[in-house]
């Protein structure tokens, strides 16, 4: 990436009507240690779509809830119509006309179309609802859509996705948006829900609107936005007329960075088989795949988010149902079950730690044994003490900062608590390490414990004598992948490619493959 | 990844936060008690009195011990009241009327078979059928409650007098050297075994990580269903064992006794610091909070005050337990 490059395709400063619909300027954000953003400006016009795109983990989410009031920016404003903007929450955000469509609907799915579209602003009369208003004011802005399907007396949970969507447009346009943020809005439509909402979108555009467009897709960004801006690592590195940027142009601003020392890679030595993976379909995805894992070797799965990857993780370890195909780990390839895949030597770090990777309420100590409580004690008991002791060894060993093994997680930085839930597999001593995003949302410091920790672990160490480990990796960050795998299988839409050795790979490369436009280029 | 020591030095000031924490509850107690003994005749400090408010404990506190496990493990079990009711019938019932005119080991060892059976019958039903605990437990509430009709014929059962009579009543002068009656020192025995089994054992640990957060035992491995079915059966064979205390200050079997107990032995497991979302609760909390109700309650009799008064302040009590945990929780969190 050089400089030129970069001038040459950022006239942000070159705002295209006299007054944009929203200005954010120079916006900052910190938690913590971590840059989430670091002046960070965006301006959209009314009537213009804005492609916002990057990387995960790129910025793009925090800088969309700076807008939508969830976070106060450290530095930075913003305009809405001329206008300064500092919702001091989302609520004041929506009022202020800034609506935000995430991936994850939020409608009442037992509610109808209509009580949907007005909840929260229900036209009352002396605390009666009236119901003649509710219904006009709910086809007035359904009446954009031209979709028979929605009627506004329906329960919500009756309408297929695609239209449950347009209900939440239909909402926002109910409240008087003037700034409608799409984030991914197509990663669950099929190809026509799309052109449909494409048609929408263009049709919001004649009204004024200024739509934030957020997507992978970047063929779909081409398609639909009239200017975009690409962040990494908090920053705008590019952006300009969607139309004069060719899409290799746009990747090669996403991936931008050379891997650093970050990444430690021993002599590694690829042994016997340990996971093997013939034609594996879950009941939804994955919907094919096939992998073979070896002792002393770090596989990597990239793709985008919902292609499968964790999917295809739960469905190795016995926590979401397999339809067809054949897992075979180590000598043994009967029925899966969490208990049973520890007992074969099989440990999974969840992707959703808060959720489901540790029960943060309880201790450093009972989190690290759970999956093994024996040995702690004669006859079967779990004395405390040996817990604690078995936990210091990690904590010393990962330098987890915790001030005593019976702290709760809950207390813990996000790094640390990956940190315990990562010291779990280790306590157990797996022979095969599913890793589902490691890094996800940790500070640098604590990724660089992990990378090196699981290149100790593929090379044999930290335990003298021990047998090199086989590590599975999903990273949503392509540069993580590349720094510390020894192969690389991409997945979309459900269907998981080849494993190739990562010198034959580039970023640019899995990029296009994780988009599905490896053929097209 | 180099050895730092972590940070044992500063483990001391943490820990006494903990056992502030955790002594929270006997404070209450204490603070609970002296206000009675302030306002009260002396006889309510009288060890007679004592006697009498560990024997009404018994009960509620025998059926909290199950009721604690079942909390830690993110549950609830409705049906303790009606177990109690079944467990009286069946005692009576099998020691006299039935014929079998069992000995009374047999009769009562057969009560809490059957509160067992009813209380694994709970597990099974939450974990086959992916119903809620609340619901399930509802519908066992009235399952056993008419069964108990059923068997005694909606009638008190009589019953021979035998030593079960004597486990919960006032010591006769010749045994005062037990100081209370051999029911209680049963509470106090079964309450170290409880606690026990929640610290030490992988069935504890188990449940603490269920009720934490059951996504989590599932990852770990924990075989959460089969867990469940015995935390439940557990809590029946406690209600079982309750429901032979009940016996013996009754005397008879009555299918009608012991409705709405399963209340007042979920507020003492709440004013003990349980959460009903799960993870939390410990036994001491738990008899103690059954000991604030008793001493509450006999306070307010001693005092002379209606039992709309005690009814009051108890709904008043549980309130201010679980505000001032809920505001502790904040604090430390």
């Amino acid at each position: 990436m050089t400089k030129e490059n970069e001038s040459a395709v950022s006239p942000i400063v070159a705002v295209p009507a006299p007054t944009p619909r929203l200005e954010m300027r120079d916006i900052a954000k910190r938690f913590g240690a971590t840059v989430a953003l670091e002046g960070v400006s965006l301006c959209v016009a009314p009537g213009e779509v804005h492609a916002l795109v990057g990387e995960n983990g790129a910025g793009k989410s925090t800088l969309m809830k700076v807008l939508s009031g969830a976070h106060r920016p450290d530095r930075g404003q913003m305009w809405l119509d001329g206008q300064p903007f500092a919702p001091p929450n989302p609520l004041a955000a929506r009022h202020a006309g800034v609506a935000m469509i995430y991936q994850e609907l939020s409608l009442a799915p037992h509610l109808t179309v209509e009580e949907n579209i007005v909840l929260g602003l229900e036209p009352t009369r002396w605390g009666w609802i009236r119901r003649g208003a509710v219904r006009a004011r709910a086809t007035e802005a359904l009446r954009h859509f031209a979709h028979a399907e929605i009627a506004p007396d329906l329960p919500v949970s009756r309408l297929p996705l695609p239209a449950q969507q347009l209900v939440e447009i239909a909402r926002a346009l109910a409240v008087g948006c003037r700034v409608l943020v799409l984030d991914e809005p197509t990663s669950s439509l099929a190809r026509q829900d799309v052109e449909r909402l494409f048609g929408l979108i263009r049709q919001l555009k004649q009204q004024g609107l200024a739509i934030v467009y957020i997507s992978h897709v970047l063929e779909e960004v081409k398609e639909v936005s009239d200017r975009l801006t690409v962040l990494r690592d908090g920053r705008s590195v590019g952006g300009g007329q969607t139309a004069a940027l060719p899409i290799a142009e746009i990747i090669r601003l996403m991936v931008g960075r050379e891997a650093k020392e970050l990444y430690p890679r021993s002599q590694r030595q690829p042994g016997e088989l340990v996971l093997q993976v013939t034609d594996l379909a879950g009941t939804g995805k994955p919907i094919q795949a096939s992998l073979e894992l070896r002792r002393g070797e770090v596989l990597g799965l990239a793709g985008l988010m919902g292609a499968g990857r964790t999917e295809l993780l739960r469905c190795l370890f016995g926590l979401h149902a397999v339809r067809r195909g054949q897992i075979k780990v180590g000598v043994w390839s009967g029925p899966a079950s969490p208990l049973r895949r520890w007992q074969q030597g099989v440990g999974l770090l969840s992707e959703d730690r808060q959720r489901e990777g540790l029960a943060v309420a309880l201790s450093v100590a009972d989190n690290l044994t759970l999956s093994r409580l024996t040995g702690f004690g004669p006859v079967g008991l779990v004395l405390p003490g040996r817990q604690a002791a078995a936990a210091w060894r990690w904590i010393e060993q990962l330098n987890i900062r915790c001030r005593a093994p019976h702290q709760p997680v809950a207390a813990l930085s996000g790094g640390n608590q990956q940190k315990v839930a990562l010291a779990r597999l280790l306590q157990h001593d797996v022979d095969v390490l599913l890793l589902d995003e490691p890094t996800r949302g940790i500070d640098v410091a604590a990724k660089a414990t992990i990378y090196q920790l699981i290149d100790e672990l593929a090379a044999g160490a930290p335990s003298a004598g021990r047998k090199p480990r086989a590590v599975l990796v999903v990273s949503s960050y392509l540069p993580e992948l590349m720094g510390i795998c020894d192969r690389i299988a991409v997945m979309c839409r459900g269907r998981l490619g080849p494993a190739r050795p990562v010198r034959e790979l580039s970023e640019h490369a899995l990029m296009l493959e994780a988009t599905g436009q490896a053929t097209a280029n | 990844m180099k050895a730092t020591g972590g940070s044992r030095a500063s483990v001391a000031s943490g820990d006494w936060a903990r056992w502030l924490n955790r002594l929270g509850p006997l404070l209450a107690l204490l603070g609970v008690f002296a206000l009675f003994a302030a306002l009260c005749p002396p006889s309510f400090r009288s060890v007679w009195n004592l006697e009498t408010i560990a024997r009404q404990t018994t009960i509620v506190g025998i059926a909290a011990l199950g009721m604690t496990l079942v909390i830690v493990s993110g549950g609830i079990d409705l049906s303790v009241g009606s177990l109690v009711a079944l467990s009286t019938v069946v005692i009576a019932w099998s020691l006299g009327k039935s014929g079998l005119a069992l000995d009374p080991w047999a009769a009562a060892g057969l009560a809490i078979a059957a509160c067992a059976l009813c209380g694994m019958g709970n597990g099974l039903l939450i974990t086959g059928l992916r119903v809620v605990p609340f619901i399930v437990t509802l519908g066992m509430m009235l399952v056993v409650r008419g069964a108990a009709k059923g068997l005694s014929h909606e009638q008190k059962i009589d019953a021979p007098d035998t030593w079960l009579n004597e486990l919960l009543a006032t010591l006769p002068d010749e045994r005062r050297w037990l100081l209370v009656p051999p029911g209680v020192w049963l509470l106090v025995i079964l309450s170290i075994l409880i606690a026990l089994v929640l610290r030490y054992t992988r069935l504890g640990r188990h449940a603490f990580a269920i009720g934490s957060n059951e996504q989590t035992a599932r990852l770990c491995g924990v075989a959460v269903d089969r867990v469940k079915v015995w935390v439940y059966t557990i809590g029946g064979a406690f209600g079982g064992l309750a429901g032979v205390m009940q016996f013996s200050r009754l005397t008879v079997g009555d299918p009608t006794v012991a409705v709405g107990l399963e209340l007042d032995v979920i507020a003492a497991v709440v004013i003990g610091g349980g959460s009903l979302a799960g993870g939390e609760g410990s036994v001491l909390g738990s008899l103690v909070g059954a000991l604030i109700m008793s001493v509450i309650r006999s306070g307010c009799s001693q005092r002379g005050w209606p039992n709309w008064v005690q009814e009051i302040i108890t709904g008043l009590v549980i309130i201010a337990a679980v505000a001032l945990d809920r505001l502790r929780h904040r604090r430390t969190a």
